[in-house]
C-alpha cells in the first residue's frame, strides 16, 4: 500500500489529493519542480472537513499536476511497482473512509472506475478550489472518492458551499444532496458517441447497467452528443494554455525545487525547470504556449472558447429530456501501460470519455466503474442514481 | 533649407487607484513600507490562492469611465497577460485586453491657448507589479511586492497629440478629472501617475504616420518635456540623414537626458493574452451606472465657472484656484470661515505658493487648517497683523508637525498691532509737524508727496499698524 501514499499519518479519515494544499504538509502535486514546498494555508475543502471533526489521514499521491491518466508519472514513481489512482485504492482498501481529488482530465474518475469505488466530480463552483495547485482553473474542480454514493454525500454536504476566497464559487452557502429525484422514474440516455468508443467489456457493463436501471423503472434509450470530440479537443486545448500559464511561475527561486547547477539567473531558471518537470508536462507547456500565441490565439484558442459555448449548449437541450446521461469513464477495464513519451496523445484519446463535464462544468459520477452525467447542479441526481444502483445502502 | 517636421504622439498613462486595499487581495496599498511587508499569499502569487476583485476599484473605474467620456461596457472581463519577470510574481500579470471597461473617449484640453479634443482609445483596470531593487554594490537584486496588486487604471490615447505642450495639458487634465473623482492622487514622482509615449514625426503635410517607437521609464512631467524632445530630435536626426525609424521599445535614462533602445518589433514579447479563468465576467446594470453618474463631483471647469459667478472672482483667478480639487476646496473652507473671497484667492494663489516655494514644499503634499488660515488672512487684510509677520505666521502654519492656534501664534510673538488710537495719532502728528516741506508740497498739489510721510511714520511706528491705515490717517489729517 505504501507505494500508493505520498504521505499518510493515519488510517480511517480522509486522504488528500497532492494537488491540494495542506497546511503542514509537503505539497508537491507530483512534481519535482514543488520539492519541499510547505504551504501556508489549507485548502477550504480541507479546512471544512477540519472544522466538521474529519481526521486528514494524509496526502495521496498524483501524477504530476495531475496531468496523466492516473498518477503513473510522479516524481519517484519510476521507483515504485505500482502507483495508479492512490486515492481511490486507499478508498477500496479501506484505509481510508474517503479522498478529496482534483479533477481537471478525468483521473479521479478513471481511478474510481477502475477500482471499484465511488467518485463525484461536482458542478464547478460548487466546492472552493482556494488551495489547489492551479492548472486548469476554467474546469477543474475537487471532487469527493467514497465506498458508497451515501459516502460521498456525506463528505460533499461539508466541502460544498460558497467561499468569498473564490471569484468563480456560486452563491449558495450550502447544497443538501438530499433533494434529488428519486431513481424510478428517471429518463437515462447512453451517449452513442462514447459508448461506441469503448472496448467490448466497457460495453458490457453499460449495457449491464442499463438493464438493471431498466428494472428499476428508469427509461434508457441512445443519445446522440455530436460534439462529443470536439469537446475533447476543446478542453484538451483549454487545459494545455492555462496549466502553461499557471505552471510558469515555478522558477527555482522562491520555493519548490532549485537546480544546483547554474552560474547565473538564467541559467538557474532553465535548469531547474529542466530538471524540475517531466516529459508530459513540457509537452502540455509547449501545445498550450502555441495555442496561445499571437498567429493562433484566434484559429486555436478563441476557437476552443466557441466549441465550449456550443458543448454546453448541446448538452443544456440533452438535459431537457434526459435527467442523466450514462456512458463509460474510460476506454478499458484494466490498466495498460504506456511510455511518457506517448503520454500527451494518449491522454488525449483518454480523455474523449471525461472532457465533457470538465469542459462546461456539469457534474459527473463514477459508480459501478460507469459514469453519469447531469445538468449543472443537479448532483443529487446522480448520487441517487448511484445509491439505488447500490441497493440504497447508506455508507 | 531646414525642413518642417510635424511630431505625432499616443500616450498610454498608468495611474494607481487610492483604494484602502490591493485589486485581488485585502493587503493595504500605502506607498512605502519595509520591503514585502504590504504582501499576502495572493499578491506574492502563491499557488493555490486566487483572486477576488475589489469592488471599490470597480466603482472607481467605472467613474473614471465616465469622467473621460467613454463608453462603459456593461459585460467586461479580465485576461491574463504572461511575461515572465522577478516583479510579477505570478509570472502573468491580471489586465484587459479583449473585453476592456471603456472605450472610445475624449477629454478637452487646451494647450498654447488653442482648445483641442484628445479621443481616448479605451481604458482598463489592470494589477501593478513590484519592485526590484538593484543593490549598489553586488550584482544582486531585490524583489519588493508591496506595489504587486496595487490596482491600476491604463488609459490609451489616440495619436492625436502634435506637441509635448499638449502632452502636458492632457496629464494635468487627468490629474485634474481624478483628483477631483478622488479616486487617484496622481503623483507621478511616487509612480501613481506614469506615462510611455508613443512617438513618431512626418514631414508637414504628409498624410500617413511615420514609424513609432515607444518609450518607457518617463517618471516626472519635465522628464516628458525632454523625453519627447529627445525622440523627437532623434527621429528627425535620423530621417533627415536618409535613414529609417525602427519601430522598438526606449528606455528614458533621466540622469543623462537620453533613451536607448530596449528592444525591436522583432523581440517583441508575445503576451500570450487569454481570458482569466479564476475572475468571473462582470455585469455592469443600469443601477449601478446611474449611481456612478450620480456620484460624479463638479469638476474643475464648472466649479470656475461657479467661482467667477458666485463670489466675483477674475476668469484667471478662478481657473487657477480649481486647477486641484484641494485648492478650490480650500478656498471655499477659507470664505465659509469668514476670509473675503478676494482675500482668500489672492492668499492661495500669491503667499501660499510663495511660502511654499521658501519651505521646498509642494502643494499636493499641503495640509493646512482652513479655519487658522482663514483667521490669519482676516487679521492680516484688516490690519491687526502685518504683512510681513503674517507671512512668517504662513511659513509656521504651512511646516508646522503640530497644528497650533494663529491667534496664540501672534500673541506670542508679539505681532499683534494694539491700533492704539492715541499712539497713532501722536506720531502721525508729529512726523506733520517735522515735515513742513512735504506737508505744504502736499497741498500745492504733489500729492505723491503723502507716500514719504507715510515712510516716516511707519519708520516710527516699528511695524506696529499698516501702510494702509496710516494712509488713511495722514490723508485725513492733512486736510
Amino acid at each position: 500500500m505504501g507505494q500508493f501514499v505520498t504521505e499518510i499519518k493515519s488510517g480511517g479519515g480522509i486522504a488528500v489529493d497532492d494537488t491540494i494544499q495542506v497546511k503542514g504538509y509537503e505539497t508537491k502535486a507530483g512534481s519535482r519542480i514543488l520539492e519541499g514546498f510547505r504551504p501556508l494555508f489549507s485548502a477550504e475543502a480541507v479546512e471544512r472537513l477540519e472544522r466538521a471533526g474529519y481526521d486528514i489521514a494524509g496526502k495521496s499521491a498524483v501524477g504530476e499536476f495531475g496531468l496523466d491518466l492516473l498518477g503513473e508519472f510522479a516524481y519517484g514513481a519510476e521507483t515504485c511497482d505500482t502507483l495508479r489512482g492512490a486515492a481511490a485504492e486507499l478508498v477500496a482498501a479501506g484505509t481510508v473512509k474517503g479522498a478529496l481529488c482534483v479533477d481537471l482530465n478525468g483521473t479521479p474518475r478513471r481511478a474510481a472506475a477502475l477500482s471499484g469505488v465511488d467518485f463525484l466530480k461536482p458542478t464547478y463552483g460548487t466546492v472552493s478550489r482556494y488551495g489547489v495547485i492551479p492548472c486548469a482553473c476554467s474546469g477543474e474542480q475537487i471532487g469527493v472518492a467514497a465506498k458508497t454514493a451515501g459516502g460521498v454525500r456525506e463528505l460533499l454536504r461539508v466541502v460544498a458551499g460558497h467561499d468569498p476566497k473564490d471569484g468563480t464559487s456560486l452563491p449558495a452557502e450550502t447544497y443538501d444532496y438530499h433533494d434529488g429525484k428519486a431513481a424510478p422514474g428517471m429518463r437515462v440516455g447512453i451517449v452513442k458517441e462514447l459508448y461506441g468508443a469503448a472496448s467490448d467489456e466497457q460495453k458490457a457493463r453499460v449495457t449491464a447497467c442499463a438493464e438493471r436501471l431498466r428494472g428499476m423503472g428508469v427509461a434508457v434509450d441512445e443519445i446522440a452528443l455530436p460534439l462529443a470530440d470536439a469537446a475533447r479537443t476543446a478542453w484538451n486545448l483549454c487545459l494545455c494554455a492555462e496549466t502553461c500559464n499557471n505552471v510558469s511561475r515555478y522558477d527555482g527561486v522562491k520555493f519548490g525545487y532549485r537546480s544546483p547547477d547554474y552560474r547565473n539567473i538564467d541559467e538557474l531558471y532553465v535548469n531547474s525547470r529542466t530538471e524540475g518537470l517531466n516529459f508530459l508536462t513540457k509537452f502540455v507547456i509547449l501545445y498550450g504556449s502555441d495555442v496561445l500565441s499571437k498567429g493562433r490565439y484566434f484559429t486555436c484558442y478563441d476557437k476552443a472558447l466557441k466549441v465550449r459555448r456550443l458543448v454546453a449548449e448541446q448538452v443544456k437541450a440533452l438535459f431537457k429530456d434526459y435527467d442523466a446521461l450514462l456512458c463509460p469513464a474510460c476506454s478499458e477495464t484494466e490498466y495498460r501501460p504506456y511510455d511518457i513519451k506517448d503520454a500527451f496523445m494518449t491522454v488525449f484519446a483518454e480523455s474523449l470519455f471525461t472532457a465533457v463535464p470538465n469542459l462546461t462544468g456539469i457534474p459527473a459520477m463514477v459508480s459501478g466503474g460507469v459514469q453519469f452525467m447531469a445538468d449543472a447542479l443537479r448532483d443529487s441526481d446522480l448520487l441517487n442514481l448511484a445509491e439505488a444502483l447500490e441497493g440504497g445502502n447508506a455508507s | 533649407m531646414s525642413e518642417r517636421w510635424e511630431t505625432v504622439i499616443g500616450l498610454e498613462v498608468h495611474v494607481e487607484l487610492s483604494t484602502k486595499s490591493k485589486i485581488f487581495c485585502a493587503c493595504s496599498t500605502t506607498f512605502g513600507g519595509s520591503p514585502n511587508t504590504h504582501c499576502c499569499p495572493v499578491c506574492m502569487g502563491l499557488p493555490g490562492t486566487l483572486p477576488v476583485l475589489n469592488q471599490k476599484v470597480l466603482e472607481y473605474a467605472v467613474r473614471a469611465g465616465l469622467a473621460l467620456n467613454c463608453t462603459i461596457d456593461r459585460e467586461t472581463r479580465f485576461d491574463r497577460k504572461n511575461y515572465f519577470y522577478p516583479d510579477l510574481p505570478k509570472a502573468y500579470q491580471i489586465s484587459q485586453l479583449y473585453r476592456p471597461i471603456a472605450r472610445g473617449g475624449y477629454v478637452d484640453i487646451t494647450a498654447d491657448g488653442v482648445s483641442k479634443r484628445i479621443r481616448i482609445h479605451e481604458m482598463h483596470m489592470e494589477e501593478d507589479a513590484g519592485k526590484l531593487i538593484h543593490s549598489d554594490y553586488g550584482h544582486e537584486t531585490y524583489p519588493d511586492y508591496n506595489r504587486a496588486g496595487v490596482p491600476l487604471l491604463e488609459i490609451v490615447s489616440e495619436p492625436d497629440f502634435r506637441s509635448g505642450a499638449e502632452v502636458l495639458a492632457y496629464l494635468e487634465k487627468i490629474r485634474s478629472l481624478f483628483t477631483y473623482l478622488g479616486i487617484s492622487d496622481c503623483k507621478m514622482q511616487e509612480g501613481s501617475m506614469r506615462a510611455d509615449v508613443n512617438l513618431s514625426v512626418r514631414r508637414a503635410g504628409d498624410a500617413a504616420f511615420g514609424t513609432r517607437t515607444e518609450t518607457k521609464n518617463i517618471n516626472s512631467l519635465r522628464a516628458i518635456e525632454h523625453a519627447i524632445e529627445s525622440e523627437r530630435s532623434r527621429q528627425i536626426h535620423v530621417l533627415s540623414n536618409g535613414g529609417t525609424v525602427v519601430q522598438e521599445t526606449r528606455h528614458w535614462n533621466d540622469d543623462t537626458k537620453t533613451s536607448t533602445a530596449m528592444r525591436s518589433k522583432e523581440n517583441a514579447p508575445d503576451y500570450r493574452y487569454f481570458p482569466e479563468p479564476d475572475l468571473p465576467v462582470i455585469h455592469i446594470d443600469e443601477a449601478f451606472l446611474q449611481s456612478a453618474r450620480d456620484s460624479l463631483p463638479e469638476f474643475a471647469e464648472a466649479r470656475q465657472a461657479r467661482f467667477v459667478s458666485e463670489y466675483a472672482l477674475p476668469d484667471n483667478d478662478a481657473a487657477r484656484l480649481t486647477v486641484r480639487r484641494e485648492t478650490a476646496e480650500l478656498f471655499e473652507a477659507l470664505v465659509s470661515h469668514g476670509a473675503k473671497p478676494r482675500d482668500a484667492a489672492n492668499w492661495l494663489i500669491v503667499h501660499v505658493p510663495h511660502v511654499l516655494k521658501t519651505l521646498s514644499a509642494d502643494a499636493e503634499s499641503m495640509n493646512v487648517d482652513a479655519a487658522e488660515l482663514a483667521e490669519l488672512i482676516r487679521r492680516t487684510e484688516s490690519g491687526t497683523v502685518s504683512r510681513p509677520d503674517a507671512l512668517q505666521v504662513l511659513e509656521a502654519l504651512l511646516s508646522a508637525a503640530e497644528p497650533f492656534r494663529v491667534a496664540d501664534y501672534i500673541k506670542n510673538h508679539g505681532m499683534s498691532i494694539d491700533n492704539d488710537e492715541g499712539a497713532l495719532e501722536d506720531v502721525i502728528q508729529r512726523v506733520i509737524a517735522a515735515n513742513p516741506k512735504a506737508v505744504s508740497e502736499y497741498h500745492s498739489g504733489k500729492t505723491k508727496a503723502i507716500g514719504f510721510l507715510i515712510g516716516q511714520a511707519m519708520k516710527e511706528l516699528k511695524g506696529k499698524s499698516t501702510p494702509a491705515t496710516v494712509h488713511e490717517r495722514m490723508e485725513a489729517a492733512l486736510q
